[in-house]
């Protein structure tokens, strides 16, 4: 008994590896730490009223950007385990297998479960107030999706200390990905973890499409939609096109494991390259789906600290929806090398470079919004700034790569990863970052610490370049992505050492943001105008948090960026707008659904997972249960009275 | 302003840090250190794509410098401010036309050089090309040399000034093949050969390597190509022919088992084995010895085979295997699995 228990617990956890047993004590302490704290300071009821069971966008937007953050402070360690380990030559830092485990998990983290959850928080906080909209078309599904996402998350995170981590890269190529190469339930982690947060990414961009669509204020013609919220649109159009292929794929994947199907593998008549094709239909367009937003926020920062409208923007939204649509003919460019042929790959290159046209567009655009403007360098500002050295570089390696009979030379190799980073970091993440700076006295009613947030800036860019550049070159001297050691004789040390300095500069940079985090909570410069930056658009028209209802009265669009110009009538002696009467405003309900919902696909996918029928079949009847339940549930909405509307807005400070 | 200098400090070292690492690491880049035809073509074109790039990058980073410097918020700063001015269809057409411009004339220089250097396009010279067949194994490579009928593993003999015909696929795991000296990567993949024509035009040891993560031992597949001239080509033929170490099927079966290897020569090789790769190997290799939890699953035959093995665990110990526990039984013919390959690649 006590034997077959101890085979058990060595079989169900990860055994064997000091980091991971570091890992498991500092995950117990933490759930420890947390349960005590929330009993301590009774706050569980609390935390499921307010939070757990909330259909408001903006916590719904908190609670990702939250959950992000963690994301990118455990694939940054990750990130700085992979540069520990290639540091020097013939390390012994990490074992290959624990070397692949986690380069999977820190591409997977950092593209699903970092950079989208920070930009669904982002599109949570921003978009219903840039439309003057009081929530999204669908709160529930909102909510319902946030849990999915979180619930499969987490699940992918569970794996590596139960279970064991995917190791087959973070798109999972069969063979390797089959029973055959990964015998392990590594991959089923990945499979299920991915699958049930992408159906809330899925969701996601129904709802903000139908947002976007449906609730834009009074007089918001299109031509007068913010262009952060133009840009989500195109993010959205390509996300609903684009996941649909990634659920399928990874069902299928999860047919040939599960059920013994052979769609992948060539005994059976599969194919392998199959995969490939269909995993890269999305995760081309991917790339696009978290890069317009990015694009969208440098939009409106450079507007708003240049104190100008943004440059040419009918060529902006252009320029974004294009790219949204040719997304869809650049998947082949990942595996030019396959041996597919001189016209297919020519064909793909020159669809691929053509992307380069609307993104070297938007470029000018940015400039020429700060060529006669007045730049400030607040903190968002100067994310948006670096950006543009940044990605012009990290673009002009793309179209180096884009050109097929080059790419032989570069694919695979630390070229390819130097280059993607460049994007991925230059492009989203410092457009998330100033996002998050920009938007954040919106979302908590203080500003962040500027000076802290320069070091933070400066320390992350210099990192980042000191860690990347040098992978350019130890690209082009032959050393490919993925190998867990290289010998003396490669010649390429140096380089590598360079790199993991910049990697621990970077890990430096984010614990300064951090750190900026900490110290603006305890020493708030409280945002009493709702407008600390003098920004444009209708989200800064309102008090600083938002409250719960958004706008008071629903607001009357009559320009492109409508706030910037009520403050110049202002400002120029006219009467502001005449605002109607208050009304009693029609709310949705907080709904517990989504949060057992998603508990229930944990279970789910944590039994198919393990292949244990007895837990997954009562977590499936468990979804079609809350399903049932939120079908039959009329009591949905309430209204809030006009009495506490006009409390709230005096206690901000405003006038009714 | 302690803050300030201090940051000028840590800018100041960066940069010195990585202009060191840039010029250390320049001379050493062997894809600018083309040795053969193909090689020489793609680094050509490298160079041409990054002027092209280039034309653009620096008169684009020089403007933003100048505008963000020129236009920064400073009392008493007497550039020109309109607040309103965003548009002008004489700028947008100069700045869409620019980008359109660059990407034209690289559209046609790619397709001449993807025609032109079109892997699978023989090579011109008045030398017969010879043919290697490579198949990447866990976590090797095979070269076979039908030709001559010997094979290597993990290096590679070739002669100098003739053109060769590598012909590509895999029995587990797709890789790439890629010696950077030589020419640009090609996959392999099983199932299916790929063909990829190379040549080197001066003798010398030229890495090669995997470039495609294929598991555990990825990093173990580096190997050597070793052009030499043609009299010490047929020289090395024939010792590798006296050598007497012979390729038989068990061998191969054993040799394709997960696990790493040395360089070994072979003097013989079992005739039509390359095909036989593609057509027959390419099924559920790689399962490593003793797992069985859920073989049933991808067929019969494997579920027997590895019934005695006993359940692994999942995890970090999940692939613990060598290459060389047990045999692989010759019980496991290709022939017995016939009728389930109605639908392989080419």
């Amino acid at each position: 008994m006590i034997d077959q228990l101890t085979d058990f617990v060595s079989w169900f956890f990860v055994t064997g590896d000091p980091l991971i047993y570091g890992a498991d004590v500092a995950i117990a302490l933490t759930m420890a730490a947390i349960v005590f704290v929330l009993t301590y300071f009774r706050k569980w009821g609390w935390l499921w009223r307010e939070w757990l069971t909330t259909v408001d966008h903006k916590r719904v937007g908190i609670m990702y950007i939250i959950a992000a953050l963690l994301m990118l402070f455990r694939g940054g360690v990750d990130a700085l385990m992979m540069r520990t380990q290639l540091a020097f030559p013939d390390m012994k830092f990490l074992s290959p297998e624990h070397y692949n485990e986690v380069f999977t998990t820190h591409g997977v983290i950092m593209i699903l479960f970092m950079a989208m959850p920070l930009m669904f928080g982002l599109f949570n906080i921003a978009v219903p107030l840039q439309l003057g909209a009081r929530d999204v078309a669908f709160p529930f599904l909102n909510s319902l999706s946030f849990w999915l996402f979180f619930f499969g998350a987490m699940l992918f995170n569970t794996s590596f200390v139960i279970g064991g981590s995917a190791n087959a890269g973070w798109l999972s190529y069969p063979p390797l990905s089959e029973l055959t190469g990964s015998p392990g339930v590594g991959e089923d982690f990945y499979i299920w973890g991915v699958q049930i947060s992408g159906i809330g990414s899925l969701m996601t961009g129904i709802n903000f499409i139908v947002t976007i669509v449906k609730m834009r204020a009074p007089g918001m013609t299109w031509s007068r939609v913010p262009i952060f919220t133009w840009s989500v649109l195109s993010s959205c159009i390509a996300i609903i096109v684009a996941f649909p292929v990634l659920t399928v794929t990874l069902a299928l994947l999860f047919l040939d494991r599960f059920l013994g199907a052979h769609f992948f593998t060539m005994d059976g008549g599969g194919n392998a390259m199959m995969y490939v094709n269909l995993i890269w239909m999305w995760g081309h367009p991917e790339v696009y789906i978290v890069v317009l937003p990015a694009f969208g926020i440098f939009s409106e920062v450079v507007a708003a600290f240049s104190r100008k409208r943004l440059f040419g923007y009918g060529s902006m939204v252009f320029a974004m929806m294009s790219i949204s649509l040719m997304a869809y003919f650049t998947w082949l460019h990942h595996f030019f090398t396959m041996g597919s042929g001189a016209n297919v790959n020519l064909f793909f290159a020159i669809s691929t470079m053509i992307i380069a046209i609307p993104t070297g567009v938007k470029i000018f655009n940015w400039l020429f919004t700060m060529f006669r403007g007045r730049i400030s360098f607040k903190t968002p500002m100067l994310w948006t700034i670096a950006f543009i050295p940044c990605f012009v570089v990290g673009g002009m390696t793309g179209v180096m790569l884009s050109v097929a009979p080059a790419d032989f030379q570069f694919h695979n190799s630390y070229f390819l990863i130097a280059h993607f980073h460049q994007v991925l970091i230059g492009g989203v993440a410092f457009g998330y970052f100033a996002g998050l700076y920009y938007w954040w006295p919106k979302m908590f009613g203080f500003k962040l610490n500027e000076t802290i947030g320069k070091w933070a800036f400066w320390i992350w860019n210099i990192g980042f370049y000191v860690c990347f550049m040098p992978q350019y070159i130890v690209g082009l001297d032959g050393m490919t992505r993925r190998i867990n050691s290289y010998g003396w004789d490669t010649g390429w040390w140096a380089l590598n050492f360079t790199s993991t300095i910049g990697g621990f500069l970077m890990g430096i940079g984010f614990l300064f943001q951090v750190w900026q985090i900490a110290h603006s909570i305890k020493f708030m410069e409280k945002d009493t105008t709702g407008d600390p930056w003098g920004a444009r658009t209708l989200e800064w028209s309102i008090p600083s948090p938002a409250p719960l209802y958004n706008f008071a009265t629903t607001p009357l669009v009559t320009d492109r960026d409508d706030w910037w110009e009520e403050k110049e009538r202002i400002a120029a002696g006219k009467m502001p707008k005449a605002k109607p009467e208050l009304e009693p405003i029609h709310m949705p309900k907080n709904s517990p659904i989504p949060f057992i919902q998603s508990v229930c696909w944990f279970t789910v996918g944590f039994g198919l997972v393990f292949h244990w029928l007895w837990m997954a079949i009562p977590g499936f009847i468990g979804i079609a249960l809350t399903m049932l339940a939120h079908s039959f549930n009329y009591d949905t909405d309430y209204y809030i009275p006009v009495d506490e509307i006009k409390r709230t807005e005096a206690r901000a400070g405003r006038v009714v | 302003m302690r803050n300030s200098k201090l940051m000028r400090l840590l800018a100041t070292t960066g940069v010195l840090a990585s202009t060191g690492m840039l010029a250390s690491g320049c001379k050493s880049m062997i894809v600018f250190d083309p040795k053969g035809p193909i090689g020489l073509q793609q680094r050509d074109l490298i160079n041409i794509t990054m002027l092209l790039c280039l034309i653009i990058l620096v008169p684009v980073l020089i403007i933003t410098a100048w505008i963000v410097w020129r236009f920064r918020d400073k009392k008493n700063n007497d550039a020109p401010y309109q607040p309103i001015w965003s548009h002008s269809t004489k700028l947008e057409i100069i700045w869409w036309s620019i980008p359109i411009a660059v990407i034209l004339v690289l559209a046609i220089v790619t397709a001449r050089y993807t025609y032109a250097t079109d892997p699978a396009k023989p090579l011109v010279s008045d030398k017969k090309a010879i043919t290697i067949q490579v198949t990447s194994l866990d976590w090797k490579w095979l070269f076979q040399y039908p030709e001559q009928g010997v094979a290597t593993v993990n290096y590679l003999v070739i002669p100098e000034r003739t053109p060769v015909r590598f012909e590509l696929t895999s029995d587990g795991p797709m890789n790439s093949f890629w010696v950077p000296q030589l020419g640009g990567m090609i996959y392999t993949m099983s199932g299916m050969a790929t063909t990829l024509y190379l040549q080197a035009d001066e003798p010398g040891n030229y890495m090669g390597t995997g470039a495609n993560f294929t598991g555990r031992e990825f990093a173990k597949m580096g190997f050597t190509a070793k052009a030499v001239p043609q009299k010490d080509f047929e020289q090395w033929v024939a010792e590798a022919k006296a050598s007497g170490n012979e390729l038989s099927e068990e061998g191969y079966q054993t040799l394709a088992k997960p696990g790493t290897s040395d360089r070994m020569t072979f003097a013989s090789i079992p005739s039509g084995l390359f095909e036989r790769i593609v057509h027959h190997y390419s099924m559920s290799r790689g399962a490593p010895p003793g797992y069985t939890q859920k073989a049933q699953t991808l067929s019969g035959e494997k579920a027997i085979e590895h019934s005695e093995g006993g359940q692994l665990p999942p995890g970090n110990n999940a692939q613990k295997d060598s290459p060389d526990v047990g045999s692989f039984g010759s019980g496991h013919s290709y022939h017995k699995l016939d009728h389930m390959h109605m639908n392989h690649g080419k």
